[in-house]
């Protein structure tokens, strides 16, 4: 990140330089790009864990690695990808870098604490990265108990231990974010102004702080089963495996929200710029955001239809994620609805937004699949599953990432990425992830179950398929890896505002000055203004 | 920044604002915290309801006057805290550092007798783990009766010690006279999160000393 000449106006990358003034930064926007980097890392090192289990899965023996190996693989993948990469994604980098220049802003409303959350997020980390150092772990990225209490030699402690403090960095992320939402909008930005982007990170916040500390407690109490003998899950003196799950599943079925809401926001923003119209239904939009964050809190029962708990419990479980697909429909069908009579055109940015209602339509549809009691009990634990999960987390999530990342880019780094080749790997993307993952949908359904390093040879043209998929993809995600590095330095300067869009993030020039804007921004339209005037682009 | 005068960030645009968005924002962490030892709660009751008699006997152990006293002295490190609060609000300096240093003292004095308590157990083999042994008959339920009064006070003493370490930082601040009546916002959040521990041992008490006997 070293802008090539001191001339020119002063922003916040040329504002100081040197290793401590990234290191003691309290400006959002630096902060942001601390986060850029580091979720790329476990992103890269999540995507060779993946590569590792495609490889294995390539031929029906278990002939690269052994079962115990594999395990780890799998293991290492989900918490790289999950606690690493996907939750903080979105949120810590556009999220950091965006909601105060949307908001008027100068900055979030605790500097000093948004830096303190990324110290514990690379704190978090490296503990993860020294239990995979160490030999690994293999329970699965859910540590389900007794395995992880009683039988694992792996590395369990270490690696919860890591997850334990990245969660405090999420809390204090959505902590921040809340309050900064609530207390330092610019004058005239009203709850209704906002951008849509904005309340969806609002409804995540929700989700960090009643879900994250949730999920620390049970960690706590997962380490002093394994470490002092508590037996708080050990059905020998009475503990409940089952419990666990509960306590589990209470955080992660809503950290699935909080991955795929930041990122519909993206796709809110995106599809008003590139179909120049005002987001259709906003107020649907802004609520179903809301509506999924507390809907979401009461549907985790449905990981567990085969644990053994109640099956009235089960039943209403069944229910309410059925209904947790009315706010996600509402989305797609809003989106879909702004395309109508837009003047739409097809910049990188825009076939993310494709590619992203394509992808999350599949997702959010199987999963009613699974919310069905029967048909569940038959998919469970087989690579249905995977593909489901795969394409809300990769094909909903990481297509919102990257088109928001595109979009914005011009605006982080100042430098246009190179249009022609954007579109290339925003298509290589697309063919490369359903290649990988549709098969495993058929694979699922006829049985194949997950999280095993052999299968029946019947089962191998599917696998070969999605393994070439995932060869595509991963060339799909190193060909941006590769321009948006070139770009920083080569690619042609950007102006304020490159796509003519709405917003106060595009009213201040590219890259923003280190206090976001000249004076105090006043608002006094609603978002997504695009028919009063065609916004010109500077 | 000696002086008592407010300290204003650059990002707010006045002390109210600024005021206003700490104080939401320490109410959003106490939120966070309430579901923190909300798991613990949740398994609390799924087990208290699962084995009441061996929730009695677990409560049996438990000597409640040693609880009430420490109740006591954390609602009185509570008052000493609110008058702390009081006093940075008027500027009183002085004030100040005497309330903290007593709630610092009550707080600690809270720490100790819980400790003598774990010494008991300790003592009669009740940490649960291998070594528990409830009086001679071996594991059984009871354990989990142990497992849930170690985590839960566990977890609340270490908020204490955080805590403390948060006042002693406060009396630091407030002997520089950092504190008065226009700036002692970290005062009445340090409060407001020590207000929120006594709150969580005014449950954990009746939890587990009380409800089981009977």
């Amino acid at each position: 990140m070293t802008p090539d000449t001191d001339t020119g106006p002063r922003h916040y990358l040329n504002a100081e330089y040197g290793f401590r003034s990234w290191l003691l930064t309290t400006d959002h926007k630096r902060i942001a790009l601390l986060y850029l980097a580091s979720v790329t890392v476990m992103f890269a090192l999540g995507g060779l864990f993946a590569i590792a289990v495609r490889l294995e899965l390539l031929t029906p023996a278990g002939d690269v690695m052994q079962a115990e190996t594999y395990n780890k693989m799998f293991t290492m993948h989900g918490i790289a990808m999950v606690f690493f990469f996907l939750i903080p994604a979105v949120p810590a980098v556009l999220g950091n870098f965006l909601i105060p220049l949307m908001i008027g802003a100068r900055d979030l409303a605790f500097p000093r604490i948004n830096l303190l959350s990324w110290y514990i997020f690379v704190l978090g980390a490296l503990f993860s990265l020294y239990a995979m150092i160490a030999g690994g772990v293999d329970t699965g990225w859910t540590f389900y108990t007794p395995y992880s209490t009683a039988w694992s030699n792996t590395n369990v402690v270490p690696t919860a231990v890591g997850i334990f403090i990245t969660g405090f960095s999420s809390i204090l992320t959505g902590l921040n974010f809340m309050a900064t939402i609530h207390r330092m909008r610019a004058p005239g930005l009203t709850w209704f102004r906002l951008p849509l982007f904005v309340w969806a990170h609002y409804a995540t916040s929700i989700i960090m702080i009643l879900g994250t500390p949730v999920l620390a407690i049970t960690i706590v109490l997962v380490a002093l089963d394994r470490v002092g003998g508590f037996g708080i899950f050990d059905p020998a003196v009475g503990g409940d495996p089952v419990l666990f799950q509960h306590l589990f599943w209470f955080y992660s079925h809503p950290a699935v929200y909080i991955m795929i809401l930041p990122s519909m926001g993206v796709i809110s923003e995106l599809v008003a710029c590139f179909a120049r119209k005002r987001v259709f239904g906003y107020d649907f939009v802004a609520f179903s955001s809301l509506a999924i964050a507390l809907v979401g809190f009461l549907v985790w029962g449905h990981h567990m239809f085969v644990s053994g708990q109640s099956v009235y419990a089960a039943l209403v479980f069944s229910v309410l994620s059925f209904l947790v697909a009315i706010p996600s429909a509402v989305k797609v069908f809003n989106w879909t609805a702004t395309l109508y009579k837009g003047r739409i055109t097809f910049e990188t940015p825009m076939i993310y937004v494709f590619g992203f209602v394509g992808l999350f339509t599949i997702g959010g549809l199987t999963g009613l699949f699974l919310a069905a009691l029967g048909l569940d009990v038959h998919v469970h634990d087989t690579y249905f599953i995977v593909a489901h999960f795969h394409y809300i987390m990769v094909g909903g999530v990481i297509m919102g990432y990257l088109g928001g990342l595109h979009f914005w880019w011009p605006k982080i780094t100042g430098r246009m990425y190179p249009e022609w080749w954007g579109r290339i790997s925003a298509f290589v993307i697309f063919i490369g992830f359903n290649l990988t993952f549709f098969p495993q949908f058929v694979l699922g359904y006829l049985g194949m179950p997950r999280r095993y390093h052999a299968y029946p040879e019947e089962f191998q043209v599917l696998n070969v398929m999605s393994t070439a998929g995932a060869s595509i993809l991963g060339v799909g995600y190193l060909i941006p890896l590769v321009y948006m590095i070139w770009s920083m330095r080569y690619g042609t300067p950007a102006p304020a505002n490159p796509w003519g869009a709405r917003g106060l993030e595009w009213e201040t020039p590219s890259p923003p000055p280190t206090h976001n804007f000249p004076g105090v921004p006043v608002v006094t339209t609603e978002a997504y203004d695009y028919s009063a005037q065609e916004a010109t682009r500077v | 920044m000696s002086d008592a005068r407010g300290v204003l960030w650059h990002h707010f645009h006045s002390l109210e604002q600024q005021k206003d968005t700490a104080t939401l924002g320490m109410w959003i962490f106490l939120v966070t915290e309430i579901l923190f030892f909300g798991g613990l709660f949740a398994v609390y009751v799924v087990y208290r309801t699962a084995y009441p008699e061996a929730w009695m006997d677990g409560s049996h152990t438990l000597d409640v006057a040693v609880g009430a006293v420490n109740t006591a002295v954390l609602i009185g490190s509570s008052l000493t805290m609110a008058m702390a609060v009081h006093a940075a609000q008027l500027g009183r300096r002085g004030g100040l550092v005497v309330f903290l240093l007593a709630t610092i003292l009550l707080g600690g004095a809270f720490l100790g007798i819980k400790g003598v308590e774990y010494h008991h157990k300790w003592e009669e083999n009740l940490i649960p783990g291998p070594g528990f042994d409830f009086h001679g008959q071996g594991k059984g339920h009871v354990q989990l009766f142990f497992a849930l009064y170690f985590a839960m006070t566990g977890m609340h003493a270490l908020h204490m010690v955080i805590g403390l370490g948060l006042l002693l930082n406060l009396v630091r601040q407030g002997l520089r006279g950092r504190f008065g009546v226009d700036y002692n916002t970290p005062v009445e959040m340090v409060g407001l999160y020590w207000h929120f521990v006594d709150i969580v041992w005014i449950f954990l008490f009746p939890l587990l000393y009380l409800i089981g006997r009977h």
